[in-house]
């Protein structure tokens, strides 16, 4: 670990996070009219970016042993399933978690 | 501080209290396996404050990417909060010096409370306000630091606990597709992640796969918005 890159990272993190939050406030605090495309890609973004971020997730896999692609093909299944199931949160992260978690220490060694 | 406004906020916050304590635990708890201790646990969400990016932080300080990169996933990945934003403007005017506080901390469920808030009779609107965004804050930063703790504290064998980003990223996405008027959003961001991972391999795809994600909306908006507008 690198405390000064990890300070960077966070700071840098920070930054961008607070002007995400701020821009708003700083543009169109006075009463005008946001520009339509921005509206448009804070409507569309979010779930194009959460694919994205899945697949970036994913993105380690390997397809030529089966320990390198199973378990993750099976723990975003269970994920899917116990959200499609239950619309709980914390139960579908905490249980496929689990479960990929028994699967790369116990079965795909 | 106005203990009336933080006992009219409080029973508001308790459903984002019981989601923000246990994802803090496991945020803290992927950063204590990544070689991150308790402290850093707790500056992160402090300070950046936001769910998604800070998961995906632990993934970025792990590669080592470059601060551009961090730069760039975190402005795409909290674009959405630009449109937050928006719908404060009129709430958080005449703030103060809170107002900046406010501004910093506004994650998804912050805004969730606050766009439906219920503000008892007897409490000014923006006292309640900034009780509901301190205590959320609370409860995040709270969560991150047990998680720290509990990773020092017990030898856990953490192989594949980094699997927590993968699903949290896979619910949000489910319930963004389920809610979603058009999977067309949700099927481009896929797909040019999958082509450029295809063709640029592991290390190199992401902004490639952004930058394509974001023309490919553009080039859309004209029929999705027609196709919104029909809804």
């Amino acid at each position: 670990m690198n405390p000064g890159y990890t300070a960077a990272l966070i700071a840098v993190m920070t930054a961008v996070t607070f002007l995400t939050r701020a821009l708003p406030f700083l543009l169109f605090d006075r009463g005008k009219e946001p520009p339509k495309v921005v509206l448009y890609l804070g409507r569309v973004l979010p779930p194009a970016v959460m694919a994205m971020l899945v697949v970036y997730c994913l993105r380690g896999m390997d397809l030529s042993s089966a320990s390198g692609w199973i378990p993750q093909v099976i723990g975003v299944g269970a994920v899917v399933l116990l959200h499609k199931w239950k619309h709980n949160t914390l139960l579908s992260i905490f249980g496929g978690t689990l479960l990929y978690m028994a699967l790369v220490q116990a079965v795909f060694v | 501080m106005k203990r009336k406004a933080f006992a009219a906020a409080f029973p508001a916050t308790v459903p984002v209290m019981l989601g923000f304590i246990p994802l803090g635990i496991a945020f803290g708890l992927l950063m204590d396996a990544a070689g991150f201790n308790v402290l850093w646990s707790f500056f992160m969400s402090l300070f950046v404050y936001a769910g998604s990016a800070q998961f995906l932080g632990v993934e970025l300080l792990t590669s080592m990417a470059s601060l551009g990169q961090v730069a760039v996933m975190t402005l795409i990945l909290n674009f959405r909060h630009m449109v937050y934003g928006l719908s404060m403007l009129e709430k958080y005017r005449g703030m103060g010096w809170r107002k900046l506080y406010m501004i910093f901390s506004l994650p998804d469920e912050t805004y969730a409370l606050l766009s439906s808030a219920q503000v008892p009779d007897d409490v000014a609107p923006h006292d309640y306000y900034f009780a509901v965004a301190v205590l959320n804050q609370v409860y995040w930063v709270a969560g991150s630091v047990i998680g720290g703790l509990l990773g020092t504290a017990f030898a856990i064998n953490t192989q594949g606990a980094d699997f927590a980003m993968t699903a949290l990223f896979t619910v949000i996405a489910v319930g963004q597709w389920e809610g979603a008027q058009s999977h067309l959003p949700a099927l481009l961001g896929a797909g040019a992640a999958a082509l450029s991972l295809l063709l640029l391999g592991p290390d190199r795809f992401l902004i490639p796969a952004l930058a394509a994600m974001i023309l490919l909306l553009l080039a859309f908006q004209g029929g999705l918005d027609r196709e919104e507008a029909a809804v």
